[in-house]
């Protein structure tokens, strides 16, 4: 599902290279965190695998696509099987939960009737059933980062990538959304989530593969944050 | 749905900004009728120079002290130069009785000459009426010749202001262009930062990049074909106060311009308005947006 071979990415006028000779590969279906401290590489990684950054050496193939030689013109379709979840939610605030989910499937193509029927949908599956027409502002941040959880899976990616989605959350509503997330992984869609929270990585126990300056420093298949 | 959500956001992005708005669609119409008008006195001038030229006439004025062989064997010449393709014979006295039309409102000039004072003179049509320059040199010295006179000499003057206003214009146009061009990329941009969310979120999700830019191009292409509309009302009433109106007693010199012309004119300006509007509004959200 997700390959990286011997990436290399150095930045301009960085003095140390941010990735160096990762390999990784990851399975469909797999959890895997991306633990290490800041500045070690790991949110490189998620800008490869969406295509914002490209390395200088090595291959990253995502669903089978070579990322490393992606046209930049096919971003925007490639991007469309992968699901993004941050750490600052990303929602539109003079829209509701609804028009959030339902903005993210018309920009694509989606029509309004299409909308209708997948929008209520998912947002009962993350737990907002009912509370489809409060606007962020209105909401918890745990249930903003819901509706966030909710547009990035509507569209049913293979794929979720997930930004250190409990920093801003308390323990409690953090615990909430990773359940959310092993649901949806249970669905079969691969998550792959950075992240500093050594709670969550010690309660999830799934794959588990740190990061240090730019290399990976261990890679264990239920690991804990360490 | 894609058409009528591109459609709102562009009315939306026009008003949100709507002094910036109103200064760019100005600007532009100011530069598009710069242009316009520039065209229209280019289209112009090409059509009076085949007009006056059409009938332009070299005259060769002959010494008075001529000798009838002289006379003849110049004719003979003029005849059989490649350059000349009419030569008519003036004699004194056909040279009077055109001069007694031309003048015929001055009696005191009428009587102080008298028919024989007047030379006489071969006049010539050319081939091509700009080698003026060759006939003078040839036959400027020839025996029994007093002077070359063309009348294109004159007429080059007279183009000459056309084609300066014709440039001061183009330059005006150009100038405003420029003025219209940032004033398209600032709002572009303001546009682009106002809904730099939602920007954002499209590019996360995968929105396809028409889809992302087309409400900011076709924002800055609204106003362009905006600024057209302004440009063609400019003309119209330039042709309907000036030109008609306050010039129409120069109405002879110049070619006239027709309502046509005049509106033949606004697809060339909302074109180009539309077109370098989109253009630059593109080049911007490529700078901007990074789309």
């Amino acid at each position: 599902m997700i390959q990286l071979e011997q990436v290399t990415k150095t930045y301009p006028k960085a003095s140390r290279p941010s990735l160096d000779n990762v390999s990784v590969s990851i399975d469909k279906g797999e959890f895997v965190f991306f633990i290490g401290p800041s500045g070690s590489g790991k949110s490189t990684i998620i800008k490869m695998l969406l295509h914002e950054v490209t390395p200088n050496k090595g291959r990253v193939v995502v669903n089978g696509k070579d990322v490393t030689s992606m046209r930049s013109w096919k971003r925007p379709h490639f991007r469309r099987s992968i699901g993004c979840v941050f750490q600052d939610f990303r929602l539109l605030p003079n829209r509701t939960a609804y028009e959030n989910v339902a903005f993210a499937l018309e920009v694509i193509g989606k029509t309004k009737a299409v909308a209708r029927r997948v929008v209520p949908e998912v947002l009962e599956l993350v737990g907002l059933g009912g509370k489809e027409h409060r606007y962020p502002h209105e909401l918890s941040g745990g249930e903003q980062q819901r509706v966030a959880v909710a547009r990035a899976f509507v569209n049913r990616p293979l794929i979720l990538l997930a930004d250190e989605p409990t920093g801003n959350l308390d323990p409690d509503t953090s615990i909430e959304i990773m359940r959310l997330l092993d649901r949806i992984n249970r669905t079969g869609t691969t998550v792959v989530m950075v992240t500093h929270d050594s709670n969550i990585v010690n309660q999830m126990r799934r794959r588990v593969i740190e990061i240090e300056s730019g290399r990976i420093v261990r890679d264990q298949a239920r690991g804990v944050y360490g | 749905m894609r058409m009528k959500y591109v459609l709102s956001e562009v009315l939306v992005g026009l008003w949100r900004n709507v002094t910036m708005t109103i200064a760019m669609i100005i600007t532009l119409g100011v530069s598009l009728t710069m242009l316009g008008a520039s065209g229209l006195i280019y289209t112009k001038v090409a059509d009076m120079k085949e007009l006056y030229f059409e009938n332009i006439q070299v005259s060769v004025f002959l010494k008075t002290d001529i000798s009838e062989d002289e006379r003849v064997a110049l004719g003979a010449r003029l005849e059989s130069d490649p350059l000349v393709s009419q030569v008519t014979y003036v004699n004194k006295d056909e040279a009077f009785q055109r001069f007694q039309e031309m003048f015929r409102d001055s009696p005191d000039l009428l009587s102080a000459v008298k028919a024989d004072q007047l030379p006489e003179s071969y006049r010539l049509n050319l081939v091509n009426p700009e080698e003026y320059k060759t006939i003078s040199e040839q036959y400027a010295s020839a025996e029994g010749v007093d002077q070359v006179v063309d009348q294109s000499q004159v007429l080059d003057k007279i183009f000459n202001l056309f084609t300066a206003g014709q440039n001061v214009a183009l330059a005006a146009a150009v100038a405003m262009a420029v003025a219209a061009l940032l004033l398209v990329a600032n709002t572009i941009q303001v546009a682009a930062y106002s809904k730099r969310r939602e920007v954002a979120v499209m590019k996360l999700v995968g929105a396809s990049n028409w889809f992302i830019q087309a409400p900011f191009v076709l924002e800055a292409v609204v106003a362009g074909l905006i600024g057209s509309v302004l440009g063609l009302g400019a003309l119209v009433a330039l042709k309907k106060f000036l030109f008609d109106d306050a010039l129409s007693a120069l109405q002879g010199l110049f070619a006239p311009v027709s309502w046509g012309e005049v509106l033949l004119t606004f697809p060339i300006m909302a074109g180009v308005g539309g077109l370098i509007s989109a253009v630059t509004a593109w080049v911007t959200l490529r700078f901007y947006l990074r789309v």
